[in-house]
This record gives structure tokens, sequence and C-alpha cells, in this order.
């Protein structure tokens, strides 16, 4: 066991525990913590040896460990780097990190097109998130921004590699979820690109996965295609028998009728379980699915916008009646 | 006395039931003393109403009148159905469904998506001004036109065929007059090279 500071806040996590991992942990002890959590745009817990290239959860170590107390000499990716007994890591109480951080998401906007007004992933987007966390509000950036000939690589997926920021989760999935890779990251530097093999067409049962992997709207559900913005449809907990996979989704509705299936994530907007393309692309009738009820949206996200809860009255009721055991706690915590 | 029966402020008055003299009683002198106010007015008091549509009422230059999608320079249509007015409008007035653009539909719309249909309901519409300010496209306008009355509710769900402006330069909506200094200072950090 280590013992780690993560800005003033201690927790007792097991060797080889990524800093990262450690500060989701503290987020997951008390959520009033959470913010101590760096964002992550190429980490994926799901995924093995993902993260490391975005380098947007960098902190700051200034104190190696109890052994050997000096401090990490640069910010370092808190997702490859593993935690040592008696680390102190500073990230947001740290205002030279924060300003590095800012810089790294202003590298990330670049080349994005920042069409969001038009992009699927608008209102679910991790990198929407973290500009408007940590960017500004114009780029300085005054070249040409980088543009590709748009590939078609199938029915089901589209890609828009104008506002792909090589994270490289897709390309994880396709090595490990799927049973053969027909899909990476061709060209190098500036001009690199997710593409498929010669064209080819994904036809893998869990190609689909790398939709919900995506933090930006690279790769979105072609069946969904302009069919609703994310915040007007309402996304529902729901299950299926699949033979393939674990049946385990999120129907997004919009009346009765469903216009996209997705993977549940959890609090750090990662997928829980990955779900095949049948149950994705092809179960899209309510009638396919058990709805379990509405899928809990944090209220800071513009999804939440129109789906009125009834905390109030809960509150009231406990107020009232504390004994009741018909009465859920109201949690104040809880969002 | 209990103190629940302590006026709280001085200006309550005490209310007489006294009986009233014959005078106060035929109302005669009241009436008469009334109507001389009224005549009064009738030959001082200028009229407050105006003969619309003929005269009109001056308006301020940034009235939230109908709204207006706008073109741009070269007639396409700007919105692209992103539907940040309808989550901004607090009445929940508009609704829209977005299409694809097909190839040979790049004179008509600028970019790949587009509001197949648009709809704002103008009864429930407050005229705020939030679509205005939430949208990033800057294709929704408030002008000075007034939406014109109905006997019926349905007319006043406009579609796009009332809120995008002409195709004719000549018949073009004009809004520049609500462009303030202050409007533009504001819309500076909106300057991203897909949006001129």
């Amino acid at each position: 066991m280590a013992k780690v500071t993560i800005d003033n806040i201690e927790i007792e996590v097991p060797d080889g525990t990524t800093i990262l991992q450690a500060a989701r942990m503290i987020g997951e002890r008390s959520k009033a913590d959470a913010y101590v959590v760096p964002p992550a745009m190429c980490y994926h817990s799901k995924l093995k040896t993902s993260g490391g290239y975005c380098r947007t959860c960098i902190v700051k170590v200034t104190k190696g460990s109890e052994k050997d107390p000096r401090p990490m000499p640069k910010p370092v990716a808190s997702c490859r780097t593993n935690v040592m007994d008696g680390m102190v890591v500073e990230n947001t109480v740290n205002p030279e990190l924060i300003d590095a951080r800012n810089g790294v998401v202003e590298f990330l906007l670049i080349n994005h097109p920042l069409d969001c007004p038009i992009c699927d992933q608008a209102g679910e987007c991790h990198l929407q998130d973290l500009s408007y966390e940590n960017g500004k509000e114009a780029s300085r950036y005054q070249f040409e921004r980088r543009t590709f000939e748009p590939i078609d690589i199938g029915e089901t997926i589209k890609l828009h590699m104008t506002r792909c920021i090589l994270c490289y989760r897709c390309v994880k999935v396709a090595e490990q979820i799927t049973d053969g890779r027909v899909h990476g990251v061709i060209n190098r530097g500036d001009v690199s690109e997710i593409s498929t093999y010669i064209t080819e067409a994904i036809e893998n049962d869990f190609s689909g996965n790398m939709i919900d992997v995506c933090p930006v709207g690279a790769l979105t559900d072609r069946t969904f295609r302009f069919a609703s913005r994310v915040w007007f449809t309402n996304p529902l907990d729901a299950h299926r028998n699949c033979d393939k996979c674990s049946g385990k989704a999120v129907v997004w509705m919009k009346g009765a009728e469903v216009l996209r299936v997705t993977g549940r994530k959890d609090m750090w907007g990662e997928v829980e379980e990955f779900i095949c393309n049948s149950c994705r692309f092809e179960k899209k009738s309510s009638s396919d699915w058990t709805i379990e009820g509405p899928r809990k949206i944090d209220r800071h996200s513009v999804i939440s916008q129109g789906h009125y809860t009834n905390k109030l009255q809960q509150k009231l009721l406990t107020i009232a009646a504390p004994n009741d055991p018909g009465i859920e706690p109201f949690n104040f915590n809880e969002r | 006395m209990s103190t629940a029966m302590q006026p709280l402020t001085q200006r309550s008055r005490q209310v007489s039931n006294k009986k009233m003299s014959l005078m106060e009683r035929i109302y005669l002198p009241a009436i008469a003393k009334g109507m001389m106010i009224t005549l009064k007015h009738f030959f001082t008091v200028k009229a407050a109403t105006v003969k619309y549509p003929e005269e009109l009422r001056p308006m301020s230059k940034v009235y939230r009148g109908m709204h207006v999608l706008k073109r741009d320079d070269q007639g396409r249509e700007r919105c692209t159905a992103c539907g940040l007015c309808a989550v901004a409008c607090p009445a929940e007035a508009i609704t829209m469904v977005a299409d694809e653009r097909k190839k040979g539909e790049e004179k008509l719309y600028r970019e790949e998506k587009y509001a197949s249909i648009y709809e704002i309901n103008m009864l429930r519409c407050i005229f705020c001004g939030d679509c205005e300010d939430a949208c990033p496209k800057e294709a929704i306008f408030l002008t000075d036109r007034l939406v014109p009355t109905d006997y019926q509710r349905r007319p006043f769900v406009y579609g796009k065929e009332w809120l995008v402006e002409p195709l004719d330069p000549s018949l073009r909506v004009d809004v520049s007059k609500r462009q303030t200094p202050e409007v533009l200072k504001f819309k500076e950090q909106r300057q991203y090279s897909h949006n001129r």
C-alpha cells in the first residue's frame, strides 16, 4: 500500500496504482472531492495501454516519495505515472500547472474545427467540457486548419477526421475488443490520421464501441447522424438478452422512438461494458429493450435540461416523515 | 386589546358607519361632479391611441419582434439546426428537425447540416431574445416587425416559410440596427473562420 496526497487530500492506494487512478479513488470516495481528478482524453480505464498521448492529465509531483522526497522536474502524465509511498501531487492548487494544462488544451484545439453546432457529439463531448474548463475563448492560431479527404468507413460509423485529437482509444478498441484490427493511425506528426487499411469497412461485431470511446466527435453513430441533438433525447437504462454481449445499454429515446443505443458510461465518462453492434445499430425498437428507468445524468450536463426530478419534493418528504421507510433519504452530496 | 390588533402602519383609517345626508343619498350631485370631470377630459386630454396601421408608434431600434432566419452573403441559410436556441428558450417555443445537406444543395445551406423543419410557436414566445444570444451562427435575429394577429391558434406556429428571409437581396431583412457597438464588441469573441 502507498499513501499519496493529492491536493492536500490523503488516500491509501495499492502499489502499482497510477496517480490518475488514485485521484479517481478520491473522487469515488467523496463526490465533493472529485474536483482533484485531472481530466483525461486518451486514457480509458477499460482499455489496456491507453493513455500517455494527450497530456491533459498532467500533474505536478512536488515530493517523489518518502524515501526520495525530491520533486519531479517537469509535470508528469498522471495516467502513466505510478504512485509511490508518501508522494505529494498538486493538481488544481498549482496555478503553473493549470497554465500548462491550458496550453495543452490550446494545442489540442489548434486543428479542431470547432464545428460543435453540426457535430453529433456536442453535449457529451469531452473536448467541449475540457475546453470549457481550461480553454481560451478565442484561438491564437492563424493558419489554415488541417483538413482531410472524407473517408467512408462503413454504413454504421461516420468518421470525421478533422475533429480527431489522435487519442488512439479507437485503435485500442480495435486491438483489444475486436478480433482483427483493420484500422489504425497512418502517417506521422501533423498529417497523421485515423484510417482503415485500404479503406476497408469495419465489420467486426464490436467495432461500434469505438464510437463510445471516442472523446470527441470524430467517430459518431451514422444511424443517429443528425437525428437529434443529444439534449433533446431521453436517456434510459435498458437491457436485453444478447448472446454476444452483456446487453446492458442506454437507449436514447425521443417520444416512443429509440434514436440510438450506447454503452453505459461511468462517472468518468468511460464505458462500463462494451456492447455489440447488433444491440447498438439494429435494435432500434422500444420492444427490443427492457427499460430499467431513467439514466442519471449529472445536472451540470446539458443533457439533463428539461428532465425534471422531484428532488425538492423528496427533500420535503424526508423532513416531514423522517421514519417512513418508503421515502429515500435525501442525499445532499449527490450531484 | 390583544397585540394582534395593533396597526402595522399609520395608513389605516377607522371606517365610519354614519348615516348619509339627504344630498348624499340622492347621488345626483356626485354624478354631476363625475360627469363634469369626464367632460373636461373629453375636450382637453389628447387621445392615448394611435391610428395603427396608418400611424406607427416610435419603436426602439433594438425592439424584439418577429424573428428572422438570416441567409449569408451568398444566399445560403446560416442555421445549422444546432438546437442552442431551443435549449436557451425559456418558453420552449422553438422546435427543429435537422437534415443532412445533399450534393448539389451547397448553394442553399451553408453547412453540411441544416434545419429541414424549424418552428417557433409565437404564442409561447415571450420575445426575450435569448435565442438570438445563444445562436453561434448568427442565424436567428429578432426584428422590429410585429407578429400579425389572427383568430386561430394554428397560424401562430411559424415555419421556415415565414421565418427564413427571402432570397431576393432587395427583400432581405435588415438587422444592422440591432448591431450596436456593444453587441459587436461582445461578438468579437465569436470570430472563428468558419463563421465569417
